[in-house]
């Protein structure tokens, strides 16, 4: 390896440029300096050059660049430029750089920051009210493929609906039982910590029982199967979207919501529900052990505490909003993944926002829920 | 120049399972031909090209690029031989968040420290090397032509200057005008920047029109020889592939050609 050098004489209008060593990347930053002195030495008084290749090493396509541009910096000033003994290793290449007009590629537009906030903005703000437009169509036409199965239920494929319920109810089942059963076991166990200073310990159990049954139960399965089964709907269909198979269930004349979504839509539904009976099952087995070992209250009492702590109702205040909070789930899920362009990054993209905007719509509206019990008097 | 090898495959051995892809492979390639690698769907044309860039391990057997054995060197080693090979996968595999003139960018930026300006400008003298405007240079990857990928996707693989360069499949989804332009494109910049290339391809017009020799993959083996070599041989496949209604409309046309 040896360096490139760039050196010039000028004897009067001539200047004779010879090139040496290796012309490769490595050392065009040496290269590049010489360059400008060379141009800024050539002055006005120089009429003709010559760049001798005679004693260059390795050529590649950053040194024919460097060569290129010096000739063509020359020729800017109003000077000949003649290249002479260039091998013929070096030649093609030479040739093939200087046939390319030397410019830098152009750069996208930057636009000042405060424009760009508000652009920022109106464009979000205008994609929120189109997306928004395009959501409820999309629930518009769900709701009449819906209507479509209920219709002539033998439209429904039971195989997709059964596979999705495996996949989102029973493979759900390990992680949905330990959360809760975690969940049970930290709620009665602060909460003990707190009364016991009015020495209300045995209230422990309202608290668990109530709060499990009308809210944590419910909210928790919702968040882990959002996570767990809405993100994997989006990816599914995503990838069958990038895949042209979406495009090839249309050109078959079938039907992608009533193929991809409705199974899905109705399993988590169906899913749901079951899921939040169990997990609260499981946040009271972890709250009733904590009990039992901790606060040493013997599992009898336990039960007839739970007994006069919680009614039928409550159980239900809990379960009758998984259907909805599936609902919520399945869509988002199904919307976004049907909403995925070409790419494989929209994929990634999209799954996120899956996740994010379910967890979001199933906690708003457990909150419109329980403005509504409290006007029912629930 | 040509003659020595610069890629030496010796007794290549390949499985997967119980399955034998590759079983005692020989191929040479020599400094400054191309050569093209043709076989049937499942002979382990893209595993072996893949054994040779170092991205998959072979069962057995010695590769040696550039003098090296790659499973004996280090893996800074290996590295710095792949800077010196240039890969164009089969839809360019540009890096889909980055601009076509920031793909080329890309492997200039991590091996060398350059002034931005002047990355630009060598960048965009690469993306015209191959033919693209330098209006392309700030689109996307998802906003060109599969044909522009291509392109951009040499230039990305011309970046540093490799003295290989493996192609998979180039022509593979141009219209047959697109895939001869591209034929060209590669035959002309393997003549100006003295590469030596390593060519998947099925397509039997780039096997004719720009390769020196050709490796056919059969029966687990490499035969090498040019086109009118691998015709002589007797052997049920290759009678197949150069004898079938494609290979001979071809040789015909390239026959006239000739003429």
């Amino acid at each position: 390896m040896m360096p490139g050098t760039l050196e010039g004489e000028i004897d009067g209008r001539r200047l004779d440029v010879f090139a040496a060593g290796d012309f490769t990347l490595p050392a065009l930053i040496g290269l590049e300096t010489a360059r400008h002195q060379l141009v800024r030495a050539a002055g006005t008084a120089v009429e003709r050059a010559t760049i001798s290749l005679h004693r260059v090493n390795r050529l590649d396509t950053a040194g024919a660049w460097l060569l290129h541009r010096l000739e063509q910096d020359l020729v800017g000033r109003g000077i000949e430029v003649a290249f002479a003994g260039a091998s013929e290793h070096h030649a093609p290449l030479l040739e093939e750089v200087r046939r390319i007009e030397l410019a830098p590629p152009p750069h996208r537009v930057e636009v000042n920051a405060l424009v760009r906030v508000v652009a920022e903005l109106g464009r979000g703000t205008l994609d929120a009210l189109d997306e928004g437009k395009r959501l409820l169509s999309f629930y518009g036409e769900v709701l009449l493929t819906l209507g479509r199965v209920a219709v002539r239920p033998r439209r429904l494929r039971l195989t997709s609906f059964t596979h999705h319920l495996e996949q989102t109810c029973l493979n759900a089942l390990p992680i949905v039982g330990l959360i809760s059963f975690l969940i049970g076991v930290v709620l009665a166990y602060q909460g003990a910590g707190q009364l016991a200073r009015f020495g209300a310990e045995i209230f422990t159990i309202d608290l668990l029982g109530v709060s499990v049954l009308r809210e944590i139960g419910i909210l928790l399965t919702a968040i882990v199967v959002a996570g767990r089964s809405g993100s994997a709907f989006t990816a599914q269909i995503g990838t069958m979207k990038v895949n042209q198979e979406i495009d090839a269930l249309r050109t078959l004349g079938l039907d992608p919501l009533e193929i991809l979504v409705v199974p899905r839509l109705l399993a988590l539904m169906v899913a749901l529900p079951l899921l939040a009976f169990y997990a609260d099952l499981m946040a009271l087995l972890g709250g009733g052990l904590m009990c039992l070992f901790v606060l040493d209250i013997p599992a009898a009492q336990f039960v007839a505490q739970l007994d006069r702590a919680i009614t039928p109702a409550m159980f239900w205040v809990g379960v009758v909003k998984a259907p909805v909070f599936a609902f919520l789930i399945a869509m988002v899920g199904c919307y976004e993944g049907l909403r995925v362009t070409g790419s494989a990054e929209s994929v990634g993209r999209l799954t996120t926002q899956s996740v994010v905007v379910s967890i979001f719509l199933v906690i708003v509206s457990d909150a419109l829920f329980s403005i509504l019990f409290n006007y029912l008097g629930l | 120049m040509s003659g020595e090898p610069v890629i030496r495959v010796r007794g290549l051995v390949t499985r997967f399972g119980t399955q034998t892809i590759h079983d005692g492979l020989d191929l040479d390639i020599r400094q400054g031909e191309i050569l093209g690698l043709v076989g049937g769907s499942g002979a382990g044309k893209s595993v072996l090209l893949r054994e040779i860039l170092g991205l998959q391990r072979p069962s057995g057997g010695t590769i040696e690029v550039l003098g090296r054995d790659i499973q004996q060197i280090s893996g800074r080693e290996l590295r710095d031989l792949q800077a010196r090979q240039g890969v164009l996968f089969q839809d360019g595999a540009l890096f889909s968040s980055l601009t076509v003139c920031e793909n080329v960018e890309a492997p200039l930026r991590e091996r060398h420290r350059l002034p931005e300006a002047l990355m630009e400008e060598l960048a965009g003298l690469k993306l015209q090397l191959v033919g693209l405007g330098l209006d392309a240079a700030t689109k996307y990857p998802a906003e060109l032509s599969g044909g522009m990928r291509k392109r951009a996707g040499l230039a990305r693989a011309l970046a540093l200057d490799p003295e290989i360069l493996f192609l998979d499949e180039p022509t593979a989804g141009l219209d047959p005008i697109g895939a001869a332009e591209f034929d060209r494109l590669i035959r002309r910049l393997q003549q100006s920047l003295g590469l030596t290339v390593l060519m998947v391809t099925h397509d039997l017009d780039s096997l004719l029109s720009i390769t020196d020799r050709v490796a056919a993959l059969v029966d687990r083996r490499a035969l090498v020889g040019s086109v009118e070599e691998l015709r002589e041989l007797d052997h049920p496949w290759l009678r197949a592939y150069f004898a079938g209604p494609r290979g001979r409309s071809v040789q015909a046309a390239a026959a006239a050609r000739g003429a």
